[in-house]
């Protein structure tokens, strides 16, 4: 399926304008049963339903292009060595009347359909059923072990038990004499994670395909071996309908199912599915990323960031980012011992027209202080329409609330904010929510520098660019409205 | 694309009373492996305090092409209309027959070899309709004292209603899928001596399914009862 890569900043500008926020992807994202989302020569590729896929320069902005022959339904990707590996149902469980489905795989050096070197090995049938059995295997899902280098797949629908054969990671044929196990009910769209001594089973429950009425959402089990049993935190089996939700409807997002996970780099993960319904984009099927926490143990989907005004809070310390200027005092000192009878009344927050003519013009530094929710240190954040993105969100500028004064990276690697933003690539922020719930932020550029750097605090009082390091509550950020 | 008719619930929405979604002509339906006769023998719930020893009627035509219907209000309607003689009192024998409408349906005394009841397989081993359904089941509860504060805890594909003593227990409204532990009832009290569980189950194109077992106040299975057909 070709479509015309259309002009990605029109589509970004429209839809910014016309909703406020940019929650889901833009561009066109439009897939159903997505796969797992695979970076190839720099793109991010991904496979839907019925052939063809969306691809992305950046993670952000997503169009149609992906090529897969085969047609069927659900496919997912894995990358092997230095190929990529697509596994695809053929049918579409229960379609015309039968469960007799049948999982494919198939081999590619690239999934760049304009290289020289696309082309798809010859698909082969890795699992299937006879239509009688309790199984219908549709839905693959693709795991590679990281701790013995073992290939596995999982598969099925409601029809059933999802099981798990195993596959030569050198050939994604079926290993030989390997029997299928039966892991989970109750839900399809499976995937297989390993995060920590751990195998996480995914499985999409609920319904599918009913528009913004799918009760679709996304659980998860865990076992100490691939082959299960795979427990909820209720020590309920996913055999017996168990599972710990990951993520569900919200932001007028319904809908979200087949999931996939994306390890960006240590202590950034997205997870990705499509959303059945997006209210904001004509309630069509549309590709989703958000961010993947963990926590005690378990992966959950994080919320998309949103737009607003927020207090900058380091983790190292609990300071607030904020301008270099005068504090500027409000009137009125202690108060207590006074009459109780007198009747208590609010008073009013230092605002932007107490201060703003005391702050010099030009360029002024930025450092971390005593939370006082002044207007020093009130940032406004707001997508960038056509600037684009990364995985899971858009670039952001950061101002100080009220006016245009724009937080920027500099070429010695530090930070500041100059007078009125531009659009300058040094202005723009990459806000990724990091596995324990903080925040990474990140210039989409340092000038004069191919480096890539993080926000990080080098004293409690200081902040500097330098690389990220996810050790270190030095390079955590939190945003709090309040 | 192919997205009408794919995946809700994972069927295709045809027809009942055909069997349907099946490949192949299968020559070997029967209640086995999912299912034994039941027999006389004394019988407790099993480990984890699943009941597995059941009355089943073979299904109630009730055609629906889709599960969306089953609001809470439908199922009411459905689960309190009368479609045999003493439907809410009956204790029947294995074998025994009722009319409804045009269908002649017969009572199973069975044993469930899980610790669910797959009605998918009970309807399917019989060469009945699997699709468009309503089942009734009954057993009987026989506990050596009284037992205050317990819940019935069930799982349904798909809607369900359950009574206890002729009370209802709890309903499992709208299109869901068998989770054990999904609904509970409110805290309720077994009598020493027979306790009647009734439960009625409905599906349009789905695996209907039940399971059922009690748990006491800490949450924890109840598992000194028997459990008997008569």
């Amino acid at each position: 399926m070709k479509l015309k890569i259309k002009i990605i900043g029109t589509i970004a500008l429209f839809s910014v304008l016309s909703t406020g926020t940019v929650v889901a992807q833009v561009g066109k994202p439009f897939i159903h049963d997505p796969s797992t989302i695979t970076e190839c020569d720099g793109k991010y590729y991904t496979f839907g339903t019925g052939g063809g896929g969306l691809i992305s320069e950046d993670g952000w902005t997503w169009n149609g292009g992906a090529v897969r022959p085969g047609g069927g339904a659900a496919p997912d990707v894995l990358k092997i060595g230095d190929r990529y590996l697509i596994a695809y149902g053929a049918t579409g469980g229960g379609l015309a009347g039968g469960h007799n489905g049948r999982i494919l795989t198939m081999w590619n050096k690239t999934l760049d359909p304009k290289s020289p070197d696309f082309k798809y090995s010859e698909a082969v049938i890795v699992a299937s059923s006879d239509g009688t059995e309790d199984c219908d295997p549709i839905d693959p899902g693709l795991l590679l072990d990281p701790t013995d280098g073992r290939l596995w797949l999982s598969y099925g629908t409601y029809f059933g038990f999802i099981q798990l054969v195993e596959l030569d990671p050198k050939t994604g044929k079926r290993v030989e004499g390997n029997k299928p196990k039966n892991i989970a009910i109750d839900c399809e769209a499976t995937d297989l994670m390993y995060q920590d001594g751990w195998y996480y089973l995914l499985g999409t429950h609920g319904t599918c395909c009913d528009g913004p009425n799918s009760t679709y959402n996304i659980v998860v089990g865990r076992s100490r071996k691939v082959t299960g049993p795979y427990l909820d935190n209720m020590g309920r089996d996913m055999l017996k309908g168990g599972g710990k939700m990951v993520v569900a409807a919200g932001e007028r997002l319904i809908g979200p199912g087949h999931f996939g996970r994306m390890i960006i780099g240590d202590g950034v993960q997205k997870m990705s599915c499509h959303y059945e319904a997006d209210l904001d984009q004509s309630g069509r099927s549309v590709l989703g990323i958000r961010p993947l926490l963990w926590k005690n143990g378990w992966p959950v989907a994080g919320d998309n960031f949103k737009e607003g005004t927020y207090e900058i809070e380091s983790e190292r310390r609990g300071y607030a980012l904020e301008l270099t200027v005068d504090f500027v005092r409000m009137p009125g000192g202690m108060r207590f011992n006074r009459n109780n009878n007198e009747p208590v009344k609010p008073v009013p927050s230092q605002e932007l027209a107490d201060v703003v003519n005391t702050w010099p013009a030009g360029n002024i530094g930025v450092r971390i202080g005593d939370y006082m929710f002044r207007p020093h240190q009130k940032w406004a954040i707001t997508a960038v329409p056509g600037a684009g993105g990364y995985p899971g969100g858009p670039y952001y500028k950061i101002v100080i609330a009220g006016t245009d004064r724009a937080l920027a990276a500099t070429a010695e690697a530090e930070v500041v904010t100059v007078p009125a933003f531009t659009g300058a690539p040094e202005q723009l922020w990459r806000i990724d929510q990091l596995t324990d719930g903080t925040y990474r932020i990140m210039p989409k550029v340092v000038p004069n520098s191919g480096e890539k750097l993080a926000l990080v605090s080098s004293g409690d009082s200081t902040p500097t660019l330098a690389k990220f390091d996810m050790k270190s509550d030095n390079s955590k950020w939190n945003f709090k409205a309040h | 694309m192919i997205l009408a008719g794919l995946g809700l619930q994972g069927y295709s929405a045809t027809s009942a009373p055909k069997i349907n979604g099946i490949a192949k002509i299968d020559t070997t339906q029967s209640l086995a492996p999912y299912f034994t006769p039941s027999t006389a023998k004394k019988k407790t719930p099993d480990a984890e305090g699943f009941i597995q020893r059941w009355l089943l009627l073979e299904p109630i035509n009730k055609p629906n092409r889709g599960n969306t219907v089953f609001t809470d209000s439908y199922l009411r309607t459905a689960f309190t209309t009368g479609y045999f003689p003493n439907q809410f009192t009956v204790v029947p024998k294995d074998g025994e027959k009722v009319k409804v409408g045009e269908q002649e349906l017969t009572w199973h005394a069975l044993e469930t070899a899980n610790f669910n009841v797959k009605l998918f397989r009970f309807a399917y081993g019989l060469r009945k309709q699997t699709y468009g359904v309503l089942f009734w089941a009954v057993t009987i509860v026989n506990s050596p004292r009284e037992m205050k504060n317990v819940r019935m805890a069930v799982g349904s594909n798909s809607g369900s209603m359950w009574w206890l003593n002729g009370k209802e227990a709890v309903l499992l409204s709208g299109d869901r899928r068998m989770v054990m532990d999904d609904c509970t009832s409110a805290r309720l009290t077994l009598n020493k001596g027979q306790n009647i569980i009734r439960g009625a189950v409905i599906n349009g194109p789905g695996m209907s399914d039940f399971c059922v077992r009690f748990l006491d106040e800490k949450g924890e299975p109840i598992k000194d009862i028997t459990i008997s057909c008569k």
